[in-house]
């Protein structure tokens, strides 16, 4: 087998092979007993299932496959652990001279001639990137080999106590299996009963591999470590509707502000935010804003619509919604009992993690009353009550057992969640607020069986009156979308931290908002006039969009509004007659609508719903959104807003904006910046100016 | 005294139901499996996973062999595609994760080349393209060409072709570091 040209000694095959032997490292035995172990456990699911798998109908393993799919994620994406603390060491490298060498190196994606990597040497790296870097051995623990975050190879397992949990190996086989179609020539009558059997179920049986793999090939495989875990939620773009085909607009509130802070760390790490990261309504949330707070005795939120040319599109104007709550007294606000859910996992040790979560605990601490009640559950590999409910007054108590809490283990979210809620129903009194503040990096659905059940499970909480909040921490397995389910299904806020300014803002600055719900269940649905508009078009809201039955459906579940919180909507709408229009009328449809002379002069119709908190009955408030009288021009409130609407859609790449730029957009945002006593808008004038420069 | 049963009675046994004779068959192959999957990662972590995927997967595949192949060569073939799926995926995550996936990558990768510093060789192979690559990582492991072609799916000429194009290509990166 030797080849022709042995020229050189070393490229010899057997000198080669001799190399590779010697550079071949022997199997760890710990885990080739593992394997072997774990092979033998699926042989015999495989034997003992088999006609159970014939009789199992497509639609029943699904929930639990997902579910478990998207454990086995996040339990695989532990390895992204270690490779998610680095993320943040490069985003600093970058900047360092020693990130310019690497990125001299990266390009190749490849493997590179051993390069001196970051993590080698830590020693030799400036203090603060050596504390967000964890020692390498910490990460090698956090790799999924390790044996207990493997969960297809222990036979205690709970997730193998069912006949599903052959389904999941069986769902990766069917998917390895596809690989190897040679292996399914099926002309062979001398095979073994059970394989006849196996081959009957499946009509296709000559294409498609075998029996078990003909239904559950349907589900994606398994999720192999990969760079990176992060999901996020989000749904296409809004498109533009017709007025006159669809002249009804339906959506939920929102006041989550977590897509902001992530599009915030993407850019300063110098790279722009994926687009499914980018939620528009959740930027403009995020920025206050004086709006005109209800009168005493009014609904306790009070709508502003302002109607003016849009900046991007000469021939199209934006109907600007704003929603202000009432900001109550706060020198008389009921007592507050707060339930810290603190993920300790092993994910959480990085310095923007659990350290921060401690500094912004800390700076929240201070807000709160003595007769405030506090309470700490940690939760990793399992919950425990870390502080027994405690009055806010006793602050040494307090940050000793904060002081306590470190990272280490998996992460078992739904137990710690149980007991959050437990401690919180047990802290409750008439007349005070109980809320459950989940803090995490997201890595925390490992142990339920499926996350749709986690879902009710809060909603449920839910009706109980004790909201969740959700507070991400960290990037790299930020699971982004599973926080926004919970958070909208708890009631609560999501909203992501990564500096301790951002914890300020989110628990100090605001700590009345997400913490007194002022109006529940809040929808808001415009109806367009299609005498006076042709096409509209929201702006964000993607995941947060209602069927229009939903409006007046009070079971449907819709967003909350916190004391003083503001949310802002824009719609971008083309009048009738505009030279901007996209559509065509068509030619055989109805006359074009005339106009209703009694409600002449209505670009659209408002209508709000919302429940006072812990009614079941929602109230209804309308208001028409007049026409513009002549060339409107945007307060700064609204401008602003505008100006974040449009980088939004500079980040999405929307189609929309036509050839504005990154320079109108900070020039909008420059002149409409206001007072901005926090610093918040000019941040996000930094942040665009630098976003420019990234996607130049 | 009795002979030690034939691979291939082991599996026709095993893929009948014998739970002892698959146990058997996989003991003996583990090692070399193993062996095949740090070849085609070059990474003792990434071959570790690799394995427990075949492991995981290997009995629902020994239900479909079918003794065409001998099962050294139908071994190999589930450890390439597993190999390829691996790689599909992963592949599929770096995209996902977009420009800064980059970063994570070449990260991983620096570590792993940490842990395995000076293995010229098991570096090098990581360099060269998958079929190279898969080829090399097969043909060292003391398959015939004929085999590794009937692995791949290939001709035994490409094979022989992939062979000498792999070893020119670590001739040509010694000689690159070499004169670096």
């Amino acid at each position: 087998m030797t080849s022709k040209d042995d020229d050189d000694d070393l490229f010899d095959l057997d000198a080669l092979r001799a190399a590779m032997k010697g550079a071949t490292p022997a199997p760890d035995p710990a885990k080739r007993d593992a394997d072997l172990r774990l092979a033998q456990e699926n042989f015999a699911v495989l034997q003992g299932s088999r006609p159970d798998a014939r009789l199992t109908s497509d639609r029943e393993p699904r929930g639990l496959l997902r579910g478990m799919r998207q454990m086995l994620n996040t339990l695989t994406g532990r390895t992204g652990l270690g490779l998610t603390t680095a993320l943040v060491a490069c985003g600093i490298f970058i900047l360092s001279p020693m990130g310019e060498d690497l990125m001299q190196r990266a390009p190749g994606l490849g493997p590179q001639e051993p390069a001196p990597g970051p993590v080698s040497q830590p020693d030799q790296m400036p203090e603060p990137m050596a504390d967000s870097l964890p020692a390498p051995e910490a990460e090698m623990q956090a790799a999924p080999r390790a044996e207990e975050t493997l969960p297809l190879s222990g036979p205690d397992d709970r997730l193998r106590t069912g006949p599903a949990d052959g389904t999941v190996v069986l769902g990766e086989m069917a998917e390895m299996a596809e690989e190897a179609p040679a292996f399914v020539e099926s002309g062979d009558l001398n095979a073994p009963a059970p394989l006849q059997r196996l081959a009957a179920p499946t009509p296709s049986a000559g294409i498609a591999p075998g029996g078990e793999a003909g239904y559950i090939a349907a589900e994606p495989p398994l999720v192999l470590p990969g760079p990176d875990t992060e999901t996020f939620a989000n749904a296409e773009d809004n498109p533009l509707r017709i007025a006159a085909e669809e002249p009804v607009s339906t959506f939920s509130i929102d006041v989550d502000t977590a897509s902001w802070s992530v599009i915030r760390s993407s850019i300063l790490g110098g790279y722009l935010p994926p687009a499914e990261a980018v939620r528009i309504e959740e930027m403009i949330n995020y920025f206050p804003y004086d709006y005109a707070a209800p009168e005493p005795g009014e609904a306790p939120f009070r709508p502003t619509i302002s109607v003016f040319e849009t900046p991007w599109n000469e021939g199209t104007e934006l109907v600007h919604i704003a929603l202000q709550g009432e900001m109550p007294a706060l020198a008389d606000r009921p007592p507050l009992n707060l339930v810290f859910l603190i993920d300790t996992s092993g994910s959480m040790a990085d310095a923007d993690k659990l350290p921060l979560l401690k500094q912004s605990f800390r700076l929240m601490l201070a807000e709160l009353r003595p007769e405030d009640e506090v309470a700490i559950v940690e939760y990793a590999g399992s919950a425990g009550v870390a502080l027994p409910p405690t009055a806010a007054g006793e602050r040494s108590t307090v940050l000793a057992a904060l002081d306590g809490l470190g990272a280490g283990g998996s992460t078992n979210g739904q137990g710690g969640l149980e007991q959050a809620y437990a401690l919180a129903a047990e802290m409750a009194e008439d007349g005070e607020v109980s809320r459950v503040l989940l803090a995490t990096d997201g890595d925390f659905n490992v142990g339920l069986s499926d996350p749709s059940a986690l879902e009710d499970y809060i909603a449920d909480k839910r009706e109980t009156g004790i909201y969740l909040s959700v507070l991400g921490f960290g990037r790299g397995n930020l699971d982004d979308a599973t926080m926004q389910a919970l958070a909208q299904n708890g009631n609560g806020q999501a909203a992501y931290i990564d500096t301790l300014s951002e914890a300020r803002k989110v628990l100090v600055d605001q700590l009345t908002g997400a913490l007194f719900p002022i109006a529940g269940d809040v929808k808001v649905q415009v109806e367009w006039n299609p005498a006076e508009v042709a096409e509209y078009r929201l702006i964000g809201y993607e995941t947060r969009a209602l069927a229009r039955e939903d409006f007046a459906n009070d079971r449907v579940d819709a967003g909350e509004l916190g004391a003083g919180h503001s949310v802002t909507a824009i719609y971008e709408v083309t009048p009738v007659g505009s030279p901007a229009r996209l559509t065509e009328d068509l030619r055989y449809a109805a006359d074009s609508p005339q106009a209703d002379a009694a409600h002449d002069g209505e670009l659209g119709f408002l209508r709000l719903r919302w429940k006072e908190p812990g009614e079941d009955v929602s109230q209804l408030m309308e208001t028409p959104i007049a026409l513009p009288e002549g060339a409107a021009r945007p307060g700064t409130e609204a401008a602003f807003a505008a100006a974040i609407a449009g980088f939004g859609q500079l980040l999405k790449d929307s189609p929309y904006l036509g050839s504005w730029g990154y320079d109108e957009a900070i020039a909008l945002a420059t002149e409409s910046r206001g007072d901005d006593p926090f610093g918040y808008r000019n941040e996000a004038l930094q942040l665009m100016r630098l976003a420019q420069s990234l996607a130049d | 005294m009795l002979m030690e049963p034939s691979d291939e009675t082991l599996a026709r046994a095993a893929s009948a139901g014998d739970g002892a004779a698959f146990a058997a068959l996989l003991a003996r192959h583990y090692d070399r499996l193993f062996a095949l999957a740090f070849r085609l990662t070059g990474a003792r972590a990434e071959a570790e996973d690799l394995t427990q995927d075949i492991c995981a997967a290997l009995p629902a595949k020994l239900a479909r062999f079918r003794g065409e192949a001998r099962v050294s060569t139908w071994l190999y073939r589930v450890a390439v595609n597993a190999a390829h799926d691996r790689r599909r995926r992963q592949a599929t995550r770096v995209k996902a994760a977009e420009g800064w996936g980059d970063w994570e990558v070449s990260r991983q990768a620096a570590m792993e080349e940490d842990a395995l510093r000076g293995d010229w060789l098991t570096h090098a192979m990581r360099r060269l393209p998958d079929d190279l690559r898969d080829t090399l990582a097969l043909v060292l492991d003391e398959a015939t060409h004929a085999e590794a072609a009937e692995v791949l799916g290939v001709s035994e000429g490409t094979i022989s072709w992939r062979v000498s194009e792999a070893k020119k290509r670590l001739r040509a990166m010694r000689k690159e570091e070499e004169d670096a």
